[in-house]
């Protein structure tokens, strides 16, 4: 039997991605360049007997999945800069309190209102440090149609496996560009369900460590009576001031992902073995960095690509062993050096890096990116 | 003869945080007697919250408990009650939480008519804050950030509650306990968004900084302006003048959101 | 019929049995200022039963004590 195939919008696939993973709640609110995921969804979640809402505003959205993927089910909402600002409170939330959910963040040029259709990679870094306090952060971003369905899947199995947000950023251009998708069958993508409590409901604690470092989440209506609270906790999910119990659960929660990244970072590399330059890039970017890398080969030049799908936690590792195996590093990215700056973290000095930034609504192509390539030379 | 509160309190969460003559736990005991009339089960039923001392209450009682950010108990509470319907889900918040900051979700919530029950404890005040000025204190009143008085006209909970939209609106005192329960539980019947709001006391904020000399003359005072409704049908515009009035204000029925959207997925499944 | 003895006895076992926390008491004067029949005084900064033969069982006093410490029971 052949594979279902379509022609399909990168935001319509994350729509449909979702339904694969098992997502059955989405609330959210109208904004640009995300709309689509919330249309999508508003026809296909009745079918398979979920629920969609459209809310009042950025905040009710975030709260209503929160409290939705409270009583057991996986829930979605999609949104863009300004409304991935207003989230952030409700993000905190569910970090602390350890709720999977999944965001999806296309990104458009900001700050504030910026433009609404214009594509732009600005806000990695709020993915990773928008919510206050210390806190996890799993953000993944996709370059194209397809693997902005496999990435969205992926998403829900992070936060299912971790309790923990997990976000989806494509830039605008992968969120509306049109191209082809296979649709994975039934069972060929791993979908991850968050574990059960194994203790009868007297003996349950929400954050019980004696389960590791990801406790098992009841829900509510399952028989299981606990609280959950945006406080400093304790294992027994009541507020806690007490400083033992507070920094070990802080502690905690970061290093569940941390100790995690391996697993969890993904990266693609395309013609670094004997490169020396290496191109950083994702989203829309790396595909124009991809064309860039064909045509310096033409010209004798040895460039490659490293492309990142997991933006955090951040290739650090994989970035430092090229930095390694190359003489120069360019970052071409649609904001001001956000990954730059990243980049240049891990590499600690050991090779040369430099930027390609663009903010003004148009993409980087990949003539910019081969005179970058060229300068370097 | 008394009432068994131990059955729904969580064992080791007494005495709560709530300072000497605060009306919650007044309110707090309504809610749980009324909760235990209506026969809700403990595993089946949600107690939301946002931020402020009127929202500490889920803490304390043995239900499924969630305690949110400042004023979105009602848009957490709306995603448990779309995700589970079958599940009982009672919202509980102050005046800033609930009209303030959380305002917003408040109107769209009553607009819905989404079967939750909302119970505002209105003390007039930011208590937990420090006694700060909230949507609801009296024009001319004194707070932590009205030195001057309060230049702010105030809102009439019940008012915009029905004007938002909300199919159950009542309203009653903490110097009236034995009513608290009638009303959350007629409430809690109810079939829609309903809104009690509870006019309760803060002594420690409020009531120092406005010449209420004890925890009693402000129970005196909420004893005083209290009009039921059935009474206040007979008096006039100026014997009202100051009062405030009690009990169950308004009641209509009409397709409740949570409900109407299952039997919008039926219909979509059935194609 | 009821005797009037039966009827002497259930008076007896209805005789409310007025109790005050004082784990729970803040000392907000509720109990103390509304108690119709004058049960309860203030000892320090917590309310005490005074007077328990007074009480009529009315409920005022646990009904309103916000802190879960007054109790009336049989």
């Amino acid at each position: 039997m052949s594979k279902k195939v379509a022609f399909m919008q990168g935001n319509e696939a994350c729509a449909h991605g979702a339904i694969y993973a098992g997502c059955r709640f989405f609330a959210g609110y109208p904004i640009t360049p995300s709309t689509e995921v919330a249309e999508v969804l508003s026809a296909e979640l009745p079918k398979v007997g979920g629920s969609f809402i459209q809310m009042e505003d950025e905040i009710g959205a975030m709260a209503a999945v929160i409290g939705a993927s409270l009583t057991g089910v996986k829930a979605l909402t999609a949104t863009s800069g300004p409304g991935f600002s207003l989230k952030q409170e409700n993000i905190g939330y569910a970090c602390i309190t350890e709720v999977p959910c999944v965001i999806i963040n296309v990104m458009r040029g900001g700050p504030s209102t910026g433009m609404p259709t214009g594509p732009s990679q600005s806000d990695v870094m709020q993915a990773k440090w928008g919510t206050h306090g210390d806190h996890p952060a799993i953000c993944l971003v996709p370059a194209s149609v397809q693997e902005l369905f496999t990435e969205t899947v992926r998403a829900f199995n992070l936060s299912e496996k971790f309790r923990t947000p997990v976000t989806v950023m494509p830039d605008e251009i992968v969120g509306h560009m049109r191209e082809r998708i296979v649709f994975p069958e039934p069972g060929e993508l791993e979908v991850v369900n968050r574990p059960a409590p194994t203790v009868p409901p007297a003996d349950y604690r929400p954050y019980d460590t004696s389960f590791g470092d990801v406790p098992p989440l009841a829900a509510f209506g399952s028989g299981y009576r606990f609280h959950v609270t945006g406080l400093n906790k304790a294992e027994d999910g009541f507020p806690t001031t007490r400083a033992g119990i507070v920094q070990a659960e802080e502690e905690r929660q970061v290093r569940k992902i941390e100790k995690a990244t391996d697993e969890i970072v993904t990266w693609e590399e395309y013609l670094l073995d004997d490169a020396d330059i290496a191109i950083v890039a994702f989203g829309s970017t790396s595909r124009s960095a991809r064309f860039a890398v064909n045509e310096a080969r033409k010209h004798g030049i040895r460039a490659g690509l490293f492309r990142i799908i997991t933006y955090w936690p951040f290739p650090e590792k994989q970035i430092a062993d090229l930095a390694s195996r190359v003489k120069a590093i360019i970052t071409p990215e649609m904001n001001l050096g956000m990954t730059l700056h990243e980049v240049r973290r891990c590499v600690k000095g050991m090779t040369p890096v430099s930027g390609i930034f663009r903010v003004d609504g148009e993409p980087i192509g990949p003539a910019q990116i081969l005179a970058g390539i060229r300068e370097v030379m | 003869m008394g009432f068994d509160y131990g059955k729904y309190i969580r064992p080791g969460k007494l005495p709560h945080i709530w300072c000497p003559g605060c009306g919650h736990g007044i309110v707090m005991k309504g809610l749980i007697r009324a909760i235990d009339s209506v026969g809700f089960s403990k595993d089946m039923t949600s107690i939301v919250s946002g931020i402020g001392c009127a929202s500490r209450l889920p803490g304390y009682v043995d239900f499924c408990t969630l305690h949110t950010t400042h004023g979105r108990g009602v848009a957490f509470a709306t995603g448990i009650k779309m995700a589970k319907p079958e599940m009982n889900v009672i919202c509980v918040g102050g005046d800033g939480d609930g009209v303030a900051i959380g305002g917003n979700h408040f109107i769209h919530a009553c607009r819905r008519n989404i079967d939750i029950t909302y119970l505002i404890m209105n003390n007039n005040i930011y208590g937990m804050t420090g006694g700060q000025f909230s949507p609801t204190t009296p024009t001319g009143a004194k707070a932590s950030t009205t030195p001057y008085g309060n230049p702010d006209p105030p809102f009439d909970i019940a008012k915009l509650a029905i004007g938002a939209g909300a199919t159950f609106v009542a309203r009653g005192t903490a110097f009236h306990a034995a009513q608290i329960d009638k009303l959350l539980a007629e409430a809690m019947r109810h079939k829609g968004f309903s809104v009690v709001e509870i006019l309760d006391s803060c002594p420690t904020t409020y009531g120092r900084r406005n010449k209420y000399k004890s925890v009693i003359e402000m129970m005196n005072h909420l004893k005083d302006v209290a009009v039921p409704l059935s009474a206040a049908e007979k008096m006039t515009a100026e014997q009202l003048r100051g009062k405030v009035i009690t009990g169950v204000l308004y009641k209509e029925n009409k397709p409740e959101y949570a409900s109407e959207y299952r039997k919008l997925v039926e219909r979509v499944q059935a194609g | 019929m009821i005797s009037s003895f039966e009827r002497h006895g259930a008076m007896e076992k209805k005789k409310p049995v007025v109790l005050v926390n004082e784990r729970y008491c803040k000392g907000c004067h509720i109990c103390v200022e509304f108690c119709p029949t004058s049960v309860f005084e203030m000892r320090g900064f917590t309310a005490v039963v005074k007077n328990p033969e007074a009480c009529i069982a009315c409920m005022q006093c646990e009904l309103r004590c916000p802190d879960f410490a007054v109790t009336v029971s049989q």
